[in-house]
C-alpha cells in the first residue's frame, strides 16, 4: 500500500491520528440514532482494550517476543486501581493519584515477571507468560482476604476532574476520558516506536543474535519492553475497573482476555499503532458490541431457543475468532494496517526457497 | 485431576491411614495422572521436535477425543459396569475410533492451517494453532448440545457431562488402605506399551529414522530424498492419536469431560512438554510424571487451590536453572 504514490503515504503514516480524529467525531452520530444504540456508550471498551492492545504491540509487535499473560497484567491494574480507590481499603485515593500508581505496580509486575524469564527463548518465554496468567488468576481468587475473591472489590468512586463528578449514567464525558488518555498512550507508543529504544525493538525482532553483535544490550531492552507493555496493559486494567465502579472477579482476565488482546495486536497488524486502533475496534466492536447485540435481537424476537445450541450467535464465537485468526494467517499475515517495517520481514520468504528452519540453524 | 481423588479419599473416613501411606495414595494418583498427561505432552513435543510448532489446538483435540468417545457410549447405550465385572467391552470401539479420529483430524489440521505457511516466520503458524484451537472449543461446545441423553438433556451446553463409569473403580487391594482402582491399573495398561511403542518406532523404523532427520535439518532431509512433507504429515497423525487415547483413558479415569477440559489438560500437559525439554521424548515423558506428582502432593500437603500456582511456579523455577527444560539441551544458534 505505501508503494502507491501522492499524497497516500502521508495520510497512511497518520493514520492513527486519523482513526482518533474519527472516534472523537462518533459521538454526534448517535444523535441520529435510537437511544438503545447509543454509540458513546458501547465503543468505551474498545478504547480501553487498544490501551491493552498497545502494551502487547510493544512486546510482541515491536521487540518480537510472544506474551500470552497480558490478562495477568490488566489483572494486577483492575485490582491495584480497586485497592486503591475503594473506601474499605484505607488509601482511598482519587482517580488521578490511582492511575499512575497502577501503570508503576504494572511496570513492576513487568519486571518482575522479566527478571527470571527473559532469558528465554521464544516459545519458552510464551509458556511462561502464560502460566503467569493462571497464577496471577488464582493467587486473586484464593488471597480472598485482600481481593474479596470471586466477590471482586466494589463499588469504586467515580473519577473526578477540576470538581466534575464523572456518573455513570452519563457515557459521554466517559468517553472523552478514555478517549483523551488512549491518545496519550498512542503519543507515546509513536514517540517510542521512533526512539533510540524503539529502533532497538525492531533490530531485536528482526535479529537479535546480529543486534547483539552490534552492541545492544538485548536483555535490558527486552525488559524495559516488557515493563513498559506490561505499565500500558495495568492501566488498561485500571480503567476497567474505574468503567465497571469494581475490580471485575478473577475469572474475568483468564486466557481468553490474552487473546483477544494478541487478536487485536494480530488483526490490526503487529507493530502498527493505527492497527493496533483499528484492530480494537474490529475485534471489540464484533465481540462485545455485534454479537451481544445480535443474540439479543434474535432472542427478542424468539428466532433462538435455548433448546438449540447452534441458533444463538455467541455459541459460534470462538468459531469465528478462530477463523478470522486462521484466514488471516494465512492471506494477510500482516494485517490490516500494517507497519510497513513488519510487512516487509514477512514477506522476506515469499520467493521459493526452502527456509532453514530445523534444530541448530534458525 | 487429583484433587478429586483426594477429597474422595479423606471423606471415605480413611483418616487413620498412617503418613507412609498417605504419601503411597499421592505417589499412585500422582502416577496415574502424569502418565495422562505425559501422553498428551507426546503429542505436542514430537510435533514441536519436527515442525517448531507450539500446536496450541492439541489440547482441544484431546477434547474432542473424549467427546467422540462419550458419543459412542452414547450411541452404544453404554452404561456403568455391573458389580464385579472389570470393563465393559465398549471401550474397544473408544480406543479404536477415537486414535483414528484425533489422528486423522490432525493430519486434516496441518494440510489445511500449517503447511501452507511452513516458511513464514514463527509467529504466523503460532497464531493459526491458537485459531485452530478455537475453532476445535467451539465444536466443542456446540457437540456438547447434541440432543443425546449421553450430554446430559435439559443442561446447558456447556455443563460438564458425565462420562459413565466403564471400568470398574473397585479397589484392586481389596481391605486394604490403599486404594489402587481398575481404571488406574488401565492407565499403565494403556500409556507404558504405547511409550515403548514410540520410542522403538522413532528409534528403530524407516519412518521413525526420516522424523529424525526432519527434526535435524528438513533442508537437508530434503535433499537426501525424504519426503519432508509426508514425514511431518505422520508425525501429526501419530501426535494426535496419542491424544485420541489419552482421552479415552482421561474419560474413563475421571469419569467427566467438558468442553473447556482441552485448555486446563492441555495448559498441563505442555507445561510437561516444556519442563522436560520440548522436543525430547522422554522429557516429556518425565515432565508429565513430574507435574502429576506436584499436582498430588499439593492437592495432599498444601491446598487445592494452590495446585495451578505450584505447577507453573516449579515450571519457572526449572527454565530459570536450565533453560531448555530438564533433558534439553541448548542448541548454540549459528548464523
Amino acid at each position: 500500500m505505501g508503494a502507491r504514490g501522492g499524497i497516500w503515504p502521508a495520510v497512511y503514516a497518520r493514520m492513527h491520528w486519523i482513526l482518533l480524529g474519527l472516534a472523537a467525531l462518533l459521538p454526534a452520530v448517535d444523535l441520529l440514532l435510537p437511544p438503545e444504540f447509543r454509540l458513546a456508550d458501547l465503543v468505551r471498551p474498545i478504547f480501553i482494550f487498544a490501551v491493552l492492545g498497545m502494551g502487547l504491540n510493544i512486546v510482541t509487535g515491536f521487540t518480537g517476543l510472544l506474551n500470552l499473560g497480558v490478562a495477568a497484567f490488566m489483572a494486577i491494574g483492575a485490582y491495584t486501581y480497586a485497592i486503591a480507590t475503594c473506601d474499605i481499603y484505607p488509601f482511598q485515593l482519587g482517580f488521578w493519584t490511582a492511575l499512575p500508581l497502577t501503570i508503576a505496580v504494572g511496570a513492576a509486575a513487568g519486571i518482575i515477571l522479566g527478571l527470571p524469564t527473559i532469558r528465554l527463548k521464544g516459545d519458552y518465554l510464551a509458556i511462561v507468560t502464560m502460566g503467569f496468567g493462571e497464577m496471577v488468576q488464582d493467587s486473586l481468587k484464593n488471597l480472598d482476604v485482600i481481593t474479596k475473591g470471586t466477590q471482586g472489590i466494589n463499588p469504586l468512586p467515580s473519577p473526578t476532574l477540576f470538581g466534575y463528578v464523572f456518573k455513570p449514567e452519563t457515557p459521554l464525558p466517559w468517553y472523552y476520558l478514555f478517549l483523551a488518555l488512549l491518545a496519550v498512550v498512542v503519543l507515546l507508543t509513536r514517540n517510542l516506536e521512533r526512539s533510540r529504544i524503539g529502533r532497538t525493538w525492531a533490530s531485536i525482532r528482526e535479529d537479535e543474535l546480529a543486534a547483539t553483535c552490534m552492541g545492544i544490550n538485548s536483555m535490558k531492552a527486552k525488559l524495559l519492553a516488557f515493563a513498559i507493555g506490561a505499565s500500558f496493559c495495568s492501566m488498561a486494567g485500571g480503567l476497567w475497573g474505574a468503567y465497571l465502579g469494581s475490580s471485575g472477579e478473577p475469572g474475568n482476565y483468564d486466557f481468553q482476555i490474552s487473546i483477544i488482546a494478541l487478536c487485536i495486536v494480530i488483526v490490526g497488524g503487529m507493530g502498527s499503532v493505527s492497527g493496533v486502533l483499528l484492530g480494537a475496534f474490529v475485534m471489540i466492536g464484533f465481540n462485545a458490541i455485534l454479537l451481544t447485540k445480535l443474540t439479543a435481537f434474535l432472542a427478542q424476537h424468539g428466532w433462538t431457543s435455548s433448546d438449540n445450541v447452534f441458533t444463538s450467535p455467541s455459541n459460534w464465537k470462538y468459531m469465528m475468532f478462530g477463523l478470522a485468526l486462521i484466514l488471516m494467517m494465512r492471506f494477510k499475515p500482516e494485517g490490516l494496517l500494517p507497519s510497513r517495517r513488519v510487512k516487509a520481514e514477512l514477506h522476506e520468504y515469499d520467493k521459493d526457497v526452502p527456509r532453514q528452519a530445523g534444530g541448530a540453524t534458525t | 485431576m487429583g484433587s478429586e481423588d483426594a477429597e474422595d479419599q479423606r471423606e471415605g473416613g480413611r483418616e487413620l491411614m498412617t503418613d507412609s501411606e498417605v504419601l503411597l495414595q499421592q505417589v499412585i494418583i500422582g502416577l496415574s495422572n502424569g502418565m495422562i498427561i505425559a501422553l498428551i505432552a507426546l503429542g505436542y513435543t514430537m510435533v514441536y521436535g519436527i515442525v517448531e510448532l507450539i500446536n496450541f489446538a492439541h489440547g482441544d483435540l484431546f477434547m474432542l477425543g473424549a467427546f467422540l468417545a462419550l458419543t459412542i457410549a452414547g450411541a452404544l447405550g453404554l452404561d456403568a459396569v455391573s458389580e464385579g465385572a472389570l470393563f465393559s467391552w465398549g471401550i474397544l470401539p473408544m480406543f479404536v475410533a477415537a486414535p483414528i479420529f484425533c489422528g486423522g483430524v490432525n493430519w486434516c489440521v496441518d494440510r489445511l492451517a500449517y503447511r501452507p505457511l511452513r516458511n513464514a516466520p514463527r509467529l504466523a503458524p503460532l497464531v493459526s494453532a491458537i485459531g485452530v484451537s478455537f475453532v476445535f472449543l467451539n465444536i466443542g461446545l456446540l457437540w456438547g448440545g447434541l440432543p443425546m441423553e449421553v450430554f446430559n438433556m435439559g443442561q446447558t451446553a456447556a455443563a460438564p457431562k458425565d462420562f459413565p463409569a466403564l471400568v470398574s473403580n473397585e479397589n484392586l487391594l481389596g481391605e486394604s488402605d490403599i486404594t489402587l482402582t481398575i481404571s488406574q491399573v488401565l492407565v499403565f495398561v494403556i500409556t507404558v506399551p504405547l511409550m515403548i511403542g514410540l520410542s522403538v518406532l522413532v528409534r528403530f523404523t524407516r519412518l521413525g529414522k526420516a522424523m529424525r532427520a526432519v527434526a535435524q535439518n528438513p533442508v537437508a532431509a530434503r535433499l537426501m530424498g525424504i519426503d519432508v512433507d509426508r514425514v511431518i504429515g505422520a508425525t501429526f497423525i501419530i501426535g494426535g492419536a496419542l491424544g485420541g487415547v489419552a482421552s479415552v483413558v482421561y474419560a474413563l479415569y475421571n469419569n467427566t469431560i467438558y468442553f473447556q477440559m482441552g485448555f486446563r489438560v492441555g495448559l498441563d500437559a505442555f507445561t510437561a512438554a516444556v519442563l522436560g525439554g520440548i522436543g525430547n521424548l522422554p522429557g516429556a515423558v518425565l515432565g508429565g510424571l513430574v507435574i502429576g506428582m506436584i499436582r498430588a502432593l499439593t492437592d495432599q500437603y498444601i491446598a487445592t487451590e494452590w495446585t495451578n500456582v505450584m505447577v507453573f511456579a516449579v515450571l519457572i523455577l526449572v527454565l530459570i536453572f536450565r533453560p531448555a527444560g530438564l533433558l534439553g539441551t541448548h542448541a548454540q544458534e549459528k548464523v
